[in-house]
């Protein structure tokens, strides 16, 4: 090639493959470079508004590092108490039926503090979407024990490491959940590779499909990296990830619509 | 014809809540109030008006489902008793920051703790005072018969929309299990979403292409923005309090002791009138109906007229505070309380206004 593309040939209309989802604001994200959250963010705006879904959805934004989602989501919202999210999303969603409504909840909200809600809303199956980032550890507060952090995992409150014998296990909501009869479609993904991050993307618009559908509830957990709180750099989060919480927190689909 | 039926407290206020065009009810059943939640699923709301009651797995649950429904501009309300309550408080508070119309109904039992299951007026100060974190107030309203426990479903629904508030319907165990006759009135019909969408801008029921997206949260970590969050609920408490006072006059014109009094105590004391103006004691009753905002003008009124006030309150003295505060010591005041579910008599009252101002 006898010329180099310039930076403005390259960027012309015609050239364009994709852009930014136009339901993402132009707030900058409060995440830290290298978190999961803002491709979770994108994927879920992205499939509002392939669906046409703008109009029609509520978020419900829980406590945590994704307590501001609202800044970011051009979409109306709600931000609920700490671990209270399915709770609030039912009242929204049983009186206005037609609605999309959704909530975003880290683990501590969703597995510790909320974990009766979440049970409760997925034993009655709303007809709702929950997406679980689990980062296994309290981001916001500043990295300290969360119910998913693994065995022997430092963290603030856990500085010699998780001791199961007197800190418990991490806890498998997702795998709890799948259980009871009120859920539908309950997934495990990744947001740490392309590859990932497609699979993520089909699973989330397999949870708004179905829900307007009113099959009942969706849960899509999103198993992500925090390299503040784990210490590390984003690429050696990942890859703690991998050898890591996927081996306890393996990902796929655990369960699926009977066909 | 008018519609007249004999019911419980409890059951005159669900229907209330019916007939004032209400969406959604979310609650926990705790005695003595789960008649609230029994005669709504009874009488099958979905179908009737499609109103939707749901019963939750917690207080704590159901005060978030409100604050959800609220949120989306729809008529919701919880109820529960003392215990039930106290678990609301996170929910209460959210909405108190959030600014979200809603109805609570306390039916009042015996603290602390798990109490009793008898009446009591122990949760004054929890109601009155703000009962979860910040700084904040609630309309309360006190209902003294069944058929105010009907009309104020009415009235609650107005105020908390009329001033985006949460509203308390204090009643106590009394109240609720008591039955009597109530007048019903007509059916509102339920707003429309479309009614919603024009009538309560602020409601998050779904972004459109003409407004910019609604949220709904009591976040602002900037405290200069925070503050002037809080000034503004204050300037809209000052508000309440200079244009929503409710209060009840008894036998009060010439009135030389008073007593001060609100829900089931009001009741025993309006027998207590009677019974001291036969033994020719020129007392009077004043029945505030708002807790907050507290008939302060009314008190301090009457204290330029009286020889003394004798608060009665199934507490062991809590409204009695805001008498003294209104008196401001220009007469004595006095309290007289039962605690832990017991109802005082109306000669039990007599006495005590005796031994307190007569027979010094």
């Amino acid at each position: 090639m006898d010329h180099i593309l310039t930076r403005d040939e390259v960027t012309v209309p015609e050239n364009l493959v994709y852009s930014r989802t136009c339901l993402l604001t132009d707030n900058a994200l409060s995440y830290c470079p290298g978190c999961g959250h803002g491709t979770a963010h994108r994927l879920i705006m992205e499939t509002i508004e392939e669906m046409g879904l703008q109009a029609d959805t509520i978020g419900v934004a829980p406590v945590g590092c994704s307590v501001l989602a609202y800044d970011f989501m051009d979409i109306d919202m709600q931000q609920a108490a700490h671990g209270r999210a399915p709770a609030v999303a039912t009242g929204i969603k049983r009186l206005y039926p037609h609605k999309t409504v959704f909530t975003y909840q880290g683990d501590g909200d969703l597995a510790a503090i909320g974990t009766g809600e979440t049970l409760h809303a997925c034993n009655r199956g709303e007809n709702i979407a929950i997406f679980f980032v689990n980062n296994g550890i309290y981001g916001m507060t500043g990295g300290q024990m969360a119910p998913t952090t693994l065995p022997g995992m430092k963290t603030a409150t856990s500085p010699f490491g998780r001791d199961t014998a007197s800190m418990g296990f991490p806890l498998k909501m997702t795998e709890l959940i799948a259980q009871l009869p009120g859920t539908y479609y309950v997934t495990r993904q990744a947001v740490h590779t392309p590859a990932a991050v497609r699979k993520t993307k089909k699973a989330v618009e397999k949870a708004f499909q179905y829900q307007k559908l009113n099959k009942g509830l969706c849960f899509v957990e999103i198993v992500s990296n925090c390299n503040s709180g784990w210490k590390m750099t984003p690429l050696e989060s990942n890859k703690w990830m991998e050898e890591n919480m996927f081996p306890y927190f393996p990902l796929g689909d655990i369960k699926l619509p009977k066909p | 014809m008018k519609d007249i039926r004999l019911m419980k407290g409890n059951e005159a206020i669900a229907e209330g809540v019916i007939r004032a065009g209400c969406d959604g009810y979310f609650g926990y059943p705790i005695t003595p109030q789960s008649e609230v939640l029994e005669y709504l699923m009874a009488t099958n709301t979905e179908k009737r008006t499609g109103m939707v009651t749901l019963q939750a797995e917690s207080e704590i649950a159901s005060i978030h489902m409100v604050y959800g429904g609220a949120g989306a501009g729809k008529r919701v309300m919880t109820s529960s008793s003392s215990p039930g309550i106290s678990l609301m408080q996170e929910g209460i508070s959210f909405m108190a920051g959030t600014e979200l119309p809603c109805l609570l109904l306390n039916v009042v039992r015996g603290g602390p703790g798990l109490g009793t299951i008898q009446p009591s007026q122990s949760d004054y100060f929890q109601a009155v005072k703000g009962g979860g974190h910040g700084d904040y107030k609630m309309i309360v309203l006190a209902p003294a018969s069944v058929q105010e426990m009907y009309d104020f479903a009415k009235l609650g629904f107005e105020l908390a929309f009329k001033h985006r508030i949460q509203v308390m319907v204090l009643s106590d165990g009394a109240i609720g299990q008591m039955m009597e006759k109530v007048e019903l009135d007509e059916q509102l019909p339920r707003l429309t979403d479309e009614e919603i969408v024009k009538k309560y801008p602020w409601a998050t029921t779904g972004k459109t292409p003409d407004r910019p997206r609604n949220i709904i949260t009591s976040l602002d970590l900037n405290p200069v923005k925070q503050e002037i969050i809080n000034i503004n609920l204050q300037k809209k408490f000052k508000h309440i309090e200079e244009t929503e006072v409710r209060f009840e006059r008894i036998e009060c014109d010439d009135a030389e002791y008073l007593f001060v009094a609100y829900g089931s105590s009001a009741r025993v004391c309006q027998k207590a009138v009677q019974l001291g103006r036969a033994r020719g004691i020129k007392v009077g009753l004043l029945r505030p109906i708002t807790l907050f905002p507290y008939p302060v003008e009314e008190v301090a009124k009457l204290a330029k007229q009286v020889k003394g006030m004798l608060a009665i309150e199934m507490s062991a003295g809590q409204m009695v505070e805001d008498v003294r505060l209104a008196v401001n010591g220009v007469v004595p005041v006095a309290h007289y309380g039962r605690l832990g579910g017991i109802l005082p008599a109306p000669d039990e009252v007599i006495h005590e206004l005796e031994k307190n101002f007569i027979n010094k």
